[in-house]
C-alpha cells in the first residue's frame, strides 16, 4: 500500500491543488464547502484561535484533521477548543497544535486531546516522553482519561493489600 | 487540617524538580525570559524591583507549626529572615535567588507547601474565612471545599493559560470575612429550603482598576455539582475572556459586556453539558477523606465563663483592650478566637519574623493549637483558645510585640507591599500606612472611632484592596511625584460596597492630615453607634468633601 500523502496548507488567496490532502481556513471551507467534499481527498481545516470549532457545524464528521492554531504560547483558547471537539462536538480525527507553543505546555495540551504539535522550534519524540515524565500523576479528570489522583485514592483504599 | 497523602508529597516534590530543569533552561539561555515568565509565575516566582520575589501559598490561609518552623527557616535560609502576609492569605519572601529557588521549593514540599499558581494567569490561592471551623455562624467549614478546588485547579491543563489571574474565595456563612463579593468567583456555603447543603455563586467581583461586585449566577449549586460548576464559568471565560488588552482581560468586564443574564445563560449550557457527561461529579468518598481532616479538635467541657479570664480582665486594662477588639467569640462554651496583629504601630504591615514565627509556633504548642490562620487583613488567629489560657497567651504576645490591641481599628491597615519592593507600584503604600498608625497611635482614641478600615494600594492594581476600605487610599504617579487619592464608603463585608474618590490627591506629606480630617469631618457628624462607614453612607460625600478641600 502506498504511503499517504502528506497534507499541503493551502493560503486562502491561493488556487486549490489537483489532488492530494489539503488544509484550508474556515473561511475556504465555508466559501467552498462542496468543492472541497467532491475531491474525494482527506480534508483538513484550520482554526484561527478566535474561532470556536462549533462554526464548522455538522460538516466536522467529514474532517480527518483540525489543527488549532496558536499564535502565541500565552493564549490559552486552543486548551477549550481542543476540549470542546473531543467532547460535545465528538470529533475523532486528528488534532494538531500548531504555531508558538512551549515544550512545556505539551503535557496540557496531550491532556485535552490533542495528538500532534507542529511547532517552530522542532520537539522530538524524546523530548515529548520526558516532559510527559515529569508529573506522574493528575489532579483532575479531562480528555485523555487518565485515572486522576483521587481515582488512585478510591482504588488504593479497595484494594485489598492496602 | 488537610494533610499530604502519598500523591500529593509526590506531587510537590516532582513539581520542585521539574522548575529545577526549568531554570536551568533559563540559565542555559535555551528559554528567553519571556517563555519563562509564565513558567515561574505558575511556581510563586515573581521578578520585582530588587530582587525575585516568591509568593508561597498558604490555601484557605491555615498553617500548623510545623509549616511555621518550616517557613521561619526557609525564610531565615533563602532570604532575609522575615516574610510578608498577603491579602491572599499568602506569604512572600521579598529577596529570592533564581539559582537557589528550586531547593527553597523542595524545603516547602517537605512542609507541605509550595507556590504553585500563586501568580500567573491561573487559579490562584483559594482564600476563605479564617475563622472556618471555630465561628458559631458557619454552616460547614468552608476549607473542606476549597482543599477540593485546591486540587482540582492544580496545574488544571485546560485552565492555566487563562486570559488572566483568577481568584476564588468560599465563605461558610452568612457574614462575610473572605469578601467573596470581590472576588472572579464568590463561593458561599448555603442551605435551600429543602434544608439540603450546597452553593451560592457569585461572578465577576473584583478590584484593580475596574472594580466590581460580583454577580449571583445561581442561587444554590448542589453539593455533587460544584465542581462541574466552576468549570463550567472557567471554560466560558477561557473562551470568551478578552486577551487584547491586559487591563481588560478579567472575568468581571466579560461580565460586564455581556451583561449577567448572558452570562447565567452561557455557564448553565456548560454546566449542562458537564453534568450530562458525569465526569465531574465530586466523588463522595473524597469529600469525607477531606472533610474527615477538618473534622474539629476535641473541645473541653468547659463553663463558658473562665473566672481566671474575668479577674485578669477587670486587673488589667491593657489586656481588658487587647480583649475587647482581638477576641472574638468561639461556637463552644469556654473558648474564644485570638487575632494576633501583625499591626504594631511604626512596623509594616503583615510583616513578621523568622523569630516571631517561631516564637508563635513554640505557643500554638504551649497552648494546644493545631492550627494558626492568616487572615486576608494580615493578621494571623489562633482559633481555638481556652479563655482561661488568653491573659498567659496575652503576656508572651507582648513580649514578641504581637500584642497589639488594633484588630479592626483605624492603624489595622491592609496594605500592599508598594514601591519599596513592587514592580508595578506607582506610590509608596508602607510609609503611609506607618504614618497614619503613628497619628492614631492613641487607643483610647482608636476605641473612640471604633471598627475603621483603613486600606492602602501603592497602585491601580489593589493589591491593598483599596476599594472597599472604609477609608481607601490609593497612590498614583503626578507627573514623578507620589500623590494618594482618598476614597470614601467602601466595605468588603457582608454589606459589601466599593468606595468612591473624594476629589484631588494629596502629596505623601498630606495624606496623613488629609486621613485625620476626614475622621474629624466623622466625629462631628456621627450619630450614637455609627462607623464611619455608616456615617458616610448618611450622610454622603459633600460635608467630607466641603472639610478637606476647604482653603
Amino acid at each position: 500500500m502506498p504511503a499517504e500523502r502528506a497534507f499541503v496548507t493551502v493560503a486562502d488567496a491561493d488556487p486549490l491543488p489537483a489532488e492530494g490532502p489539503v488544509i484550508v481556513s474556515l473561511k475556504r471551507f465555508r466559501s467552498e464547502r462542496d468543492l472541497l467534499l467532491a475531491r474525494g481527498e482527506r480534508l483538513g481545516l484550520r482554526l484561527d484561535a478566535s474561532e470556536s470549532p462549533e462554526l464548522i457545524g455538522d460538516d466536522i464528521h467529514k474532517l480527518v484533521l483540525i489543527v488549532l492554531q496558536v499564535p502565541y504560547f500565552r493564549d490559552g483558547r486552543a486548551f477549550s477548543w481542543a476540549r470542546l471537539l473531543r467532547t460535545r462536538l465528538g470529533y475523532k480525527g486528528e488534532l494538531r497544535v500548531s504555531g508558538y507553543v512551549l515544550r512545556d505546555q505539551i503535557t496540557f495540551y496531550a491532556r485535552v486531546g490533542v495528538d500532534s504539535f507542529d511547532l517552530p522550534r522542532p520537539v522530538t519524540e524524546a523530548d515529548i516522553a520526558a516532559v510527559q515524565a515529569e508529573m506522574s500523576n493528575v489532579y483532575q479528570p479531562s480528555v485523555d482519561g487518565r485515572e486522576t489522583i483521587w481515582d488512585l485514592r478510591a482504588r488504593l483504599r479497595h484494594s485489598p493489600i492496602s | 487540617m488537610y494533610r499530604y497523602d502519598e500523591f500529593d508529597a509526590q506531587f510537590v516534590h516532582e513539581r520542585a524538580e521539574q522548575f529545577r530543569g526549568q531554570v536551568a533552561r533559563r540559565l542555559a539561555g535555551e528559554l528567553t525570559e519571556d517563555e519563562f515568565k509564565p513558567l515561574r509565575l505558575m511556581n510563586g516566582l515573581y521578578l520585582q524591583l530588587h530582587s525575585y520575589m516568591m509568593r508561597i501559598n498558604i490555601p484557605y490561609g491555615t498553617l500548623s507549626a510545623r509549616q511555621l518552623r518550616g517557613l521561619a527557616a526557609v525564610a531565615r535560609k533563602y532570604d532575609r529572615g522575615y516574610g510578608h502576609f498577603t491579602t491572599r492569605q499568602n506569604l512572600q519572601l521579598h529577596w529570592s535567588q533564581l539559582p537557589q529557588v528550586p531547593d527553597m521549593l523542595l524545603d516547602l514540599a517537605d512542609i507541605e507547601m509550595h507556590g504553585m499558581q500563586s501568580s500567573g494567569n491561573c487559579v490562584r490561592n483559594i482564600t476563605a474565612d479564617q475563622f472556618a471551623g471555630a465561628g458559631g455562624d458557619e454552616i460547614e467549614d468552608p476549607r473542606i471545599i476549597s482543599e477540593i478546588l485546591r486540587q482540582w485547579s492544580t496545574l488544571h491543563p485546560e485552565f492555566s493559560f487563562l486570559p488572566r489571574k483568577f481568584k476564588i474565595a468560599v465563605s461558610g456563612s452568612a457574614a462575610d470575612r473572605a469578601a467573596i463579593q470581590v472576588h472572579d468567583i464568590g463561593i458561599q456555603i448555603v442551605r435551600n429550603d429543602r434544608g439540603e447543603m450546597g452553593y451560592r455563586v457569585l461572578v465577576g467581583g473584583g478590584l484593580g482598576r475596574t472594580p466590581f461586585i460580583g454577580h449571583e449566577v445561581r442561587s444554590f449549586v448542589a453539593k455533587a455539582d460544584i465542581l462541574a460548576f466552576v468549570e463550567a464559568i472557567m471554560r466560558v471565560y477561557n473562551e470568551s475572556g478578552r486577551r487584547d488588552n491586559i487591563h481588560k482581560a478579567r472575568i468581571k468586564i466579560l461580565v460586564h459586556q455581556i451583561g449577567p443574564e448572558e452570562m447565567r445563560k452561557r455557564v448553565e449550557r456548560e454546566f449542562e453539558e458537564i453534568r450530562k457527561s458525569a465526569t465531574l461529579q465530586l466523588p463522595e468518598h473524597e469529600m469525607q477523606r477531606i472533610a474527615a481532616y477538618f473534622a474539629p479538635p476535641v473541645f473541653e467541657d468547659l463553663p463558658d465563663i473562665s473566672l481566671e479570664f474575668e479577674q485578669a480582665r477587670k486587673a488589667n486594662l491593657r489586656f481588658a483592650n487587647w480583649v475587647k477588639t482581638n477576641v472574638h467569640p468561639h461556637k463552644m462554651p469556654g473558648y474564644a478566637i485570638a487575632t494576633i496583629s501583625l499591626k504594631a504601630i511604626g512596623q509594616t504591615p503583615g510583616d513578621c519574623s523568622s523569630d516571631q514565627m517561631e516564637a508563635l509556633a513554640g505557643l500554638m504548642d504551649q497552648f494546644g493549637q493545631p492550627e494558626i490562620r492568616v487572615t486576608h487583613e494580615q493578621n494571623l488567629v489562633t482559633p481555638h483558645m481556652r479563655k482561661r489560657d488568653l491573659f498567659a497567651l496575652w503576656r508572651e504576645l507582648e513580649a514578641l510585640d504581637l500584642a497589639t490591641a488594633n484588630h479592626g481599628l483605624v492603624s489595622d491597615i491592609i496594605c500592599c507591599p508598594g514601591l519599596d519592593y513592587c514592580d508595578l507600584a506607582n506610590a509608596r503604600s508602607i510609609n503611609i500606612a506607618q504614618e497614619i498608625a503613628r497619628r492614631f497611635a492613641d487607643l483610647e482614641r482608636q476605641h473612640d472611632l471604633g471598627e475603621l478600615k483603613i486600606k492602602i494600594s501603592g497602585c491601580i492594581n489593589a493589591c491593598g484592596h483599596h476599594h472597599v476600605g472604609h477609608i481607601g487610599i490609593l497612590g498614583v504617579d503626578r507627573k514623578g511625584v507620589e500623590n494618594y487619592q482618598i476614597l470614601l464608603g467602601g466595605s468588603g463585608a457582608e454589606d459589601a460596597s466599593l468606595g468612591e474618590i473624594l476629589g484631588p490627591g494629596f502629596d505623601s506629606e498630606g495624606i496623613a492630615d488629609a486621613v485625620e480630617n476626614v475622621v474629624a469631618t466623622y466625629t462631628s457628624l456621627r450619630h450614637n453607634g455609627e462607623r464611619l462607614l455608616d456615617t458616610y453612607r448618611r450622610v454622603g460625600a459633600a460635608p467630607f468633601k466641603e472639610r478637606l478641600y476647604a482653603r
